[in-house]
């Protein structure tokens, strides 16, 4: 089965096209890419309307898909069905399930899962140690010969040096990264929010940003002593962003991500419009505007590699308690494409080659994955985005399994068209005109 | 007034002048030989406490009776949490009951905006978390009115335990509300981030806080709310930061000596401070009763101006 992509702006970073070019799809792989292709017989033509992007799948190098062990929040089937009416064509998801993804076993298990669901592409992270304990590693070769593409202990950052370093050391024999949660947990304390004036003003425990960058720099130095590549995850504070500044200036492996409610939100939503709405609550913390202002800062400047969600769903339930006795964490997927082009594309904070580079280009090779690119021979991973779409904002109408977001409601200009895995067109929003398939 | 009391930071201050001057009437209820007037006869108050409280919830009870309501006690923390009910369930129970209005103690900061979100009861917040404690900063308010002509310029020092502290953050927005010189003091390690921004003066130095004070209140060392070491020990706090005779003697002449209770003697205040003659502390439990008839009276008030409309 052959069909061509007609028109629309393609923005395809890794291989230098950013203008109008048609794609020409053959199975699961792209054939062409090139100006005014032909349509041959045999070739079904989609036309994509002026204005709207064709880009290398969307990649999501950060998500909870609670499978096994929390099929009440999500599973690998409705986490895939976010995901890809998010636009994302792959996801890698985080080994805090339980058990915990620290074996072949459980790694095979969510691949079999993701199979069955056939939506995104799922890309398991194994743990860094057993149980993610923090005392031995685990069996890392193995894990990475069932399929994992990185190691992790997020959600309990690897608490000792030694760890860490051998973590590192290990790892460089496979080229996989070690992804950290950077969090000095006694500084974090039973911390519940940033440690600033909005938590003393509500009486709410707070999580200093040090507590973030104490751990970014000691990991930046590891990797240094180790030549280790590390990827600091969810960064929220602006002492990190220079961690890591000064990392790549002194020759780290080091790269970062950050998340669209650390560049778009402060902690001045603790207290409105909702006072105490535990879908403000998030680990890391949202943080002032100072840093806020800085990720905007790093993501203009090329300091952050890419844009990932931590898509952490909860049950209503489970959120639905005091403040301080809520999880930690917010959905993601669904609402991030609208967050970067309402936020950075249509403020002009960032170029759209620059915005892809961040959502599919770096997670692909920071996780050495395919994709990221729409060179001729690739997998046909695509996603059609349509820039000036106005979305509002439904938690209810998410496929999520669970509706745990801060922007519900909200008005955003941006959003997907259509999202296609392997030549399979898997998502299609009927708010935009589009015949395809 | 608003639906709810659920802190000082929600009321103007010509509401907190009218909680005050309501309280003077009140008080005069309790020195009545029949301490009782029909005023919320008929109407149902559940006071729902998930925290240990002798003063603040006996305080509430006797004012809910003197005003002919109601009243149910509810001691949550011995029942339904330890069988896993959540406070969003407790709360929808309790609702279904319809009563008028819900006081609410909880441990958690912001408990009481939660049952506020789900209640058609009117909420007061009897103390949540580390947040506020309204009343209780009404009932100073009211104790200091009653010693010191009027509230703008007057130099408040509150001591202590800042970080922790509710009983800080309510008076702290209402004696800045009223225009009165607030100073905060307390070890660095118990000084919330950012408090200055509620237009205190923040100083370590007890004697600086106290130098011509018109009013110094104590805030007490919270053990309980305490996870790790914040001073080296009790004996050093009393040196550093407790109330003396001495200390004392930098205020002004006519100074007055609060604590919100319960006070630990020898750790945060010397028992002759707390028993001398400055000392009204006694007199803020007594005028508690009857700041909490006004509240009471006024949310309900507002419940019959809803209904006439």
């Amino acid at each position: 089965m052959k069909r061509l992509l007609k028109g629309g702006r393609l923005v395809d970073p890794a291989n230098g096209r950013d203008g109008v070019f048609d794609v020409l799809i053959d199975g699961d792989r792209i054939a062409r890419v090139g100006r005014d292709l032909p349509v041959e017989s045999g070739v079904t033509l989609v036309e994509i309307p002026s204005g709207v992007i064709v880009c290398p799948g969307l990649i999501d190098m950060h998500v909870h898909l609670r499978e096994p062990g929390q099929e009440h929040k999500e599973t690998v089937a409705t986490g895939t069905a976010a995901a890809v009416a998010g636009g994302f064509t792959a996801v890698a998801c985080m080994p805090n399930t339980n058990p915990v993804n620290d074996n072949a076993g459980v790694t095979q298990y969510m691949l079999k899962k993701a199979a069955d669901a056939n939506l995104a592409r799922v890309y398991p992270i194994g743990a860094v140690s057993r149980g993610q304990r923090g005392e031995q590693l685990a069996d890392i070769a193995e894990l990475k010969q069932a399929g994992c593409v990185a190691i992790t202990d997020d959600g309990r950052p690897v608490a000792t040096a030694l760890l860490m370093r051998r973590a590192l050391e290990y790892t460089s024999m496979f080229n996989m990264p070690v992804i950290e949660h950077c969090e000095d947990q006694t500084l974090k304390g039973d911390g519940v929010a940033h440690e600033g004036y909005q938590a003393s003003s509500l009486g709410l425990r707070g999580i200093p940003a040090e507590a973030e960058s104490i751990m970014a720099f000691r990991d930046i130095s590891l990797a240094s002593l180790t030549g280790g590549a590390l990827h600091i995850a969810h960064m929220s504070a602006r002492q990190t962003l220079e961690a890591v500044r000064f990392g790549k200036a002194h020759g780290a492996r080091v790269t970062c991500e950050v998340t669209p409610h650390h560049f778009v939100l402060t902690d001045e939503m603790l207290a409105a419009p909702v006072a105490y709405d535990t879908n403000t609550k998030m680990n890391p913390p949202l943080r002032e505007a100072a840093d806020r202002d800085a990720m905007l800062q790093g993501l203009a400047d090329g300091s952050v590699d890419a844009i990932a969600t931590d898509h952490a769903p909860h049950a209503a339930d489970e959120k639905h308690v005091e403040f301080d006795q809520a999880p930690f964490g917010i959905t993601g997927l669904e609402t991030a494409v609208s967050l970067c082009f309402d936020r950075l594309i249509h403020r002009g904070v960032l170029t759209l080659s620059r915005l892809i580079g961040l959502l599919s280009v770096n997670p692909a090779k920071i996780l050495n994955v395919p994709g990221g690119s729409l060179a001729e021979g690739a997998p046909a991973d695509i996603t059609i985005l349509a820039p000036d779409l106005m979305v509002t904002v439904s938690a209810a109408r998410m496929r999520s399994k669970s509706k745990n977001t801060p922007f519900d409601g909200w008005d955003l200009r941006g959003g997907v068209a259509a999202t296609i895995v392997g030549g399979r067109l898997v998502y299609r929003n009927e708010q935009v005109d589009l015949t395809i398939w | 007034m608003k639906k709810d009391l659920l802190g000082i930071a929600d009321l103007t201050p010509e509401e907190i002048y009218l909680v005050l001057e309501t309280a003077e009437a009140m008080r005069e209820i309790g020195q009545r030989p029949i301490k009782k007037v029909p005023t919320l006869r008929g109407k149902t108050v559940v006071n729902l406490f998930y925290e240990p409280s002798t003063r603040t919830r006996t305080s509430f009870e006797i004012a809910e009776k003197r005003l002919s309501a109601d009243t149910l006690n509810v001691a949550v923390a011995a029942s339904s949490v330890l069988k896993g009910e959540t406070l969003a369930d407790t709360a929808r129970n309790i609702e279904a009951m319809s009563p008028d209005m819900i006081v609410l103690r909880h441990s958690s900061s912001g408990a009481c905006h939660l049952l506020s979100r789900i209640c058609k009861s009117r909420i007061i917040n009897a103390g949540d978390g580390m947040h506020e404690h309204p009343t209780q900063a009404l009932l100073d308010a009211f104790t200091i009115k009653e010693h010191k002509p009027r509230f703008e310029g007057l130099k408040v020092a509150i001591v202590g335990d800042l970080a922790h502290s509710r009983v800080l953050r309510s008076n702290a927005l209402l004696l800045t509300k009223l225009h009165a010189d607030v100073w905060v003091s307390g070890p660095p390690t118990l000084l919330p981030p950012g408090i200055e921004r509620l237009g205190v003066h923040v100083t370590t130095s007890v004697d600086e806080a106290v130098q011509d004070a018109d009013v110094i209140m104590m805030l007490r060392i919270q053990q309980e709310r305490m996870q790790g070491a914040f001073f080296p020990s009790l004996r050093e706090y009393f040196n550093v930061f407790g109330m003396t005779a001495e200390r004392v003697s930098r205020a002004k002449p006519d100074v007055i000596i609060m604590h919100p209770g319960p006070m630990n003697r020898g750790v945060e205040i010397a028992s002759d401070v707390a028993d001398g003659p400055y000392s009204v502390i006694l007199e803020q439990v007594a005028n508690g009763v009857a700041v909490r008839m006004a509240v009471l009276y006024l949310l309900a008030g507002g419940v019959e101006d809803e209904a006439a409309a």
